[in-house]
């Protein structure tokens, strides 16, 4: 967020919203409306008063209506930007005309009573839609008792429960009367796979997560004796690592899961908060329970507001009214030059959001790429003074942040404590030192009075350091010359009740920054030149996907395939979940590849060998020709999956025992022992979701409810079983689960520890398995059995180990950050895309792809790659060998000469994280602005002043 | 800001409507391959819903 907030090239308009849009793709004008905020924000500067001076309160939208904020509020405390806006249906003053408690009070001058609605026109080469959602409103049926029964919160509102920024500081209560609930109930599907007018059929795909994490994480905050119960149809934990979640939640956090739809919720006495829940079991037994609080999963679901917006764009919706793609370019809209991402094209969770998001970028820059840097700017600095042969001439800058430090600090006394100080020769208090006057200021003072260090007490560095190190640039200073005191975050607001001690403390802390900052040296940053050439490894779908894109964008690529065919085990697919036609869709992008003049295919051929790092690759390949070494700057990994190859219930023994790809392709050939058959089964998990393979393989459940309705249409009148443990058709593939089962297909559920029993009875197969609902053994006799196979990993350790990206348990990529990095790998300028991250269908393989091109983007247009700055230094004389720190790097950016016998750091991959130097035992790391000289001297200083 | 574009070829510029955790990040990949990148939020500040959420699976790291 911060990043956004301070990017040279993002313009960030709050409180605006899109009126219209015309033109063409490439060239569009967009008319915007910005609403008043009522505070100027170059002139807030965020301190709170204005707030705190507010006499009017209100419910707080960002805590649900858990808590209230003033009618002057900041969204949240982390907020960017981290301005503050009147909101006007609830300000005193525009409802009554006096007040203006804020203007009064605002140390800054920022508020602005007059602020009118804007409206403008920017121009635009695309438009990418990342509205999100609007949580389902349960408050529509009467049946949950939603805002009628205090008893009753939404799984959002128990998010705000469990935050420790919440209303209740993260304390477990009921919100009504705080009381802390022994039995939590949650309730899933709530508003989803529901066909009552108000509700959606689809499945929001995200509510099973995050009702296993909310219950776990209740019990880790209220104790292991709190009852959390699930209340699912099925357990939707289709993606990488959720089985082991929900493994790890019933088995060792101890959270219930019923398998049940509950039909009434019902106060347990008349005067209690308490909530009855009456269903039936699996058993079908009624029961009813009494529980505390009730959690209602709410799904996902596209606003009345995004509709309109949609229209007014001109962009299609689908039939639940989100954003309309098709399969094959899952984040073009149906407009031209206008992309979708996220929520807005149908429920997502967050890593799948994240890695559309990074995809809608990738396609919106394939087409404008040839404007590729003609409207952003860079900045330029003043020469750096070389202070080499100075002596240290440091500037302190205090700082009373308005009342956050100065309410509790006595910012004179350490501003006075810091004029003592050694090499200290010019001090000042500040307001504000951030604000954007006192940037100006500073670098008139540094340069007025020749400073060659600055320190700033203040805040945290995380937050303000790129501001401060700017103003040094600025000033002809290196910016490594630049120290902060944090005097807030760690002082006055934890010790808020003893101004004496925190004075004492900020004193401290300033003698420390100061002793510091006398022996910091200027660090030089190198730009290093890059190849600006991709390597894509497997020319599948995602390779392919992402090999085309990167060539669009204008890079050149090699695209290397193992095997004779570009398009993998796509090629053996018949149609998407949506029924488009996967062949006909491939033979087009291969077309496309081969057309592609930026596009090197080397096909048969292997990877043998990897050499140098981000942006100056060597990867060695071996094809029929012979080996080549290509150069280039980064590499997408996209070397797929393959199905499993059962052992299981007489496959390989029995021709009418066939897996979910042979079926496929007997489709595809009509074979003519389809129409033959009368009777068929399906058998879900077939290797998923076992000890040796702990998760779900995703694809397989849509696949065989696809398939029973292909089966339908060539015999309408077949017999067809689906034996499931959970149906996991999440999203909108609901409705195809819900279309076969109008359709007749019948669908059993079996244990894993009851599985069915296949038998050979010549040509046919029986098949013996426990209807659930009658609780009692049943047996059909099938003419053919389709397996959903599972999809398993190639364990390509060789390949992992030569990019040094790891592999997790299961032989899958290990991304950097599930959440939030999903393409990328803590190897920089490494990336992932397709099936070899995580089974997957192809719309997510395709997006997948795009998000890995726009990432390589990312490292590619630069030109350059960053080495130096703040980064460690091994001192080879001090070096003993042990190759600890190689071990512990945790970017790979130490390796070991074996002919020196020393390690080195390579200063473009290392990022200055000090694992090395903490490891070593003979302190040979030296981590630059960091190193040990300036740390003891922290503590020296320090310790002499007690 | 310099628009050195003839009028012909397309506009480097991208508005990104919405500030949630997608908006954000197509935002941030494309200001930093090259593009200008409006990104437009109805509220007061960026975040999205994200920005609710408590911990998120699987580390459980803070949502912020």
């Amino acid at each position: 967020m911060v990043e956004c907030g301070r990017h040279l090239n993002i313009k960030l308009l709050t409180l605006t919203e899109v009126a219209e849009l015309t033109g063409r793709a490439g060239d569009f004008t967009v008319t915007l409306t910005k609403k008043p905020r009522y505070v100027d924000m170059d002139k807030c500067i965020g301190c709170g008063v204005c707030a705190e001076k507010c006499p009017r309160k209100v419910d707080d939208e960002y805590n649900l209506g858990l808590a209230k904020r003033k009618a002057i509020y900041l969204k949240y405390s982390q907020t960017v930007p981290l301005k503050y806006a009147i909101d006007p249906v609830t300000c005193i003053y525009f409802k009554k005309g006096t007040c203006k408690a804020c203007e009064k009070f605002c140390p800054s001058g920022a508020i602005n009573l007059e602020d009118q609605e804007e409206r403008f026109a920017i121009q635009v080469g695309a438009v990418v839609l990342a509205t999100g959602f609007a949580p389902f409103n349960p408050g529509v049926f009467d049946t949950y008792g939603y805002g009628r029964y205090p008893g009753v919160v939404t799984s959002l509102e128990f998010e705000r429960i469990l935050s420790a920024s919440g209303p209740f500081e993260g304390h477990v209560v009921r919100p009504k009367d705080k009381k802390e609930p022994e039995k939590i109930a949650w309730l899933q599907c709530v508003g989803s796979r529901d066909l009552k007018p108000g509700a959606h059929s689809y499945c929001s795909g995200v509510c099973c997560m995050y009702a296993i994490k909310q219950a776990v994480i209740a019990k880790e905050h209220a104790g292991a004796d709190l009852d959390a119960a699930i209340f699912f149809m099925d357990m939707r934990t289709y993606g990488k690592d959720f089985d082991r979640y929900y493994q790890k939640a019933e088995h060792e956090a101890g959270v219930r899961f019923v398998r049940s739809r509950v039909h009434s919720l019902s106060p347990a006495s008349p005067d209690s908060l308490d909530i009855r829940l009456e269903y039936v079991d699996d058993q079908g037994k009624l029961q009813e329970e009494i529980f505390d609080l009730v959690v209602l999963s709410i799904g996902l679901e596209a606003s009345e507001q995004f509709r309109n917006l949609c229209q007014r764009l001109d962009v299609k919706l689908d039939g639940h009214g989100f954003t309309s793609t098709s399969s094959f370019a899952p984040v073009t809209a149906s407009r031209p030059g206008v992309y979708v991402c996220g929520a807005a094209a149908g429920p997502k969770d967050i890593p799948y959001s994240v890695m559309e998001a990074s995809a809608a970028a990738a396609a919106a820059a394939g087409e404008l790429s040839p404007a590729r840097f003609s409207l952003v700017s860079t900045k330029t600095y003043p020469p750096e003074r070389d202070v080499s042969r100075e002596e240290p001439r440091i500037g302190v800058f205090v700082c009373n942040c308005g009342i956050n430090i100065s309410g509790v600090v006595n910012v004179s006394e350490v501003a006075a404590h810091a004029r003592s100080l050694p090499h200290v020769v010019y001090v000042e208090e500040n307001l504000y030192t951030c604000s954007q006057d006192t940037q100006d200021k500073l670098t008139e003072v540094i340069r007025e009075h020749g400073l060659n260090r600055v320190v700033v007490a203040a805040c945290s560095p995380r937050t303000h350091e790129p501001l401060f190190q700017e103003t040094m640039n600025n000033a002809g200073l290196n910016k490594y010359l630049f120290e902060m005191a944090n005097i807030r975050n760690q002082d006055s607001w934890v010790h808020a009740q003893e101004p004496e001690i925190a004075t004492r403390k900020a004193k401290d802390l300033v003698t420390m920054a100061v002793a510091k900052s006398a022996l910091l040296n200027p660090l030089q940053e190198a730009d290093l030149p890059i190849t600006q050439t991709a390597l894509v490894v497997g020319g599948g779908l995602a390779g392919m996907a992402a090999a085309l894109n990167l060539a669009q964008q204008g890079y050149p690529v090699h695209l290397v395939e193992k095997t004779g065919v570009l398009g993998g085990n796509a090629r053996q697919l018949l149609t998407t979940y949506r029924g488009e036609d996967v062949g006909a869709f491939l033979e087009r992008l291969e077309a496309r590849i081969f057309q592609e003049p930026r596009i090197t295919v080397h096909r048969q051929a292997s990877i043998t060998g990897v050499d140098g790092f981000v942006g100056n690759f060597k990867t060695t390949i071996a094809t029929g020709n012979g080996a080549a070494v290509i150069d280039h700057g980064v590499a997408v990994l996209a070397t797929g999956a393959k199905e499993y190859k059962p052992t299981e219930y007489l496959y390989g023994q029995h021709p009418g025992v066939i897996t979910q790809l042979e079926f496929d392709e007997m489709l595809r050939r009509r074979d003519p022992r389809l129409a033959q058959a009368q009777t068929m089964a399906f058998i879900q998990c077939v290797g998923s979701r076992e000890d040796h393979r702990p998760y779900c393989s995703k694809v397989c459940c849509t696949h065989s409810v696809k398939g029973a309705l292909e089966l339908l249409e060539v015999d309408p009148g077949a017999d067809i079983y689906v034996l499931y443990r959970d149906m996991r058709t999440y999203g909108d593939r609901e409705d195809l689960y819900h279309q076969a089962r109008n359709r007749g297909v019948i669908f059993n559920r079996y244990s894993r520890d009851k599985k069915p029993v296949v038998t050979a009875q010549g040509e046919k197969l029986r098949v013996e398995f426990r209807d659930h609902i009658l609780a009692r053994p049943l047996a059909v006799e099938v003419d053919l059995l389709i397996l959903a196979a599972a999809i398993e990993s190639h364990q390509d350790q060789s390949l992992a180990q030569m990019y040094r990206v790891p592999l997790d348990a299961d032989g899958w990529f290990l991304e950097a950050h599930q959440k939030l990095r999903p393409v990328d790998f803590a190897n920089d300028g490494v990336f992932l895309c397709g099936m070899a991250h995580y089974p997957k269908p192809l719309e997510e393989s395709i997006a997948q792809a795009q998000a890995a091109a726009a990432r390589a983007a990312t490292v590619l247009s630069k030109g350059t790659v960053k080495a130096g700055g703040l980064v460690s230094r091994i001192t080879p004389d001090f070096c003993c060998g042990c190759q600890i720190c190689v071990n512990v790097c945790p970017y790979q950016a130490i390796a070991f000469h074996d002919s020196l016998g020393v390690a080195q750091v390579n200063e473009v991959l290392c990022k200055g994280c000090g694992a090395c130097a903490a490891a070593c035992p003979c302190e040979a790391p030296v981590l630059l602005g960091f190193n040990n000289r300036q740390l003891y001297a922290q503590i020296r200083s320090v310790l002499r002043s007690a | 800001m310099s628009r050195t574009d003839s009028g012909n070829g397309p506009n480097g510029s991208v508005l990104v409507v919405g500030g949630g955790i997608a908006g954000m990040q197509t935002a941030l990949d494309l200001a930093d391959s090259g593009f200008y990148v409006y990104l437009v939020e109805e509220s007061a500040g960026i975040g999205g819903v994200m920005a609710q959420l408590d911990k998120t699976f699987p580390t459980n790291d803070c949502a912020m």
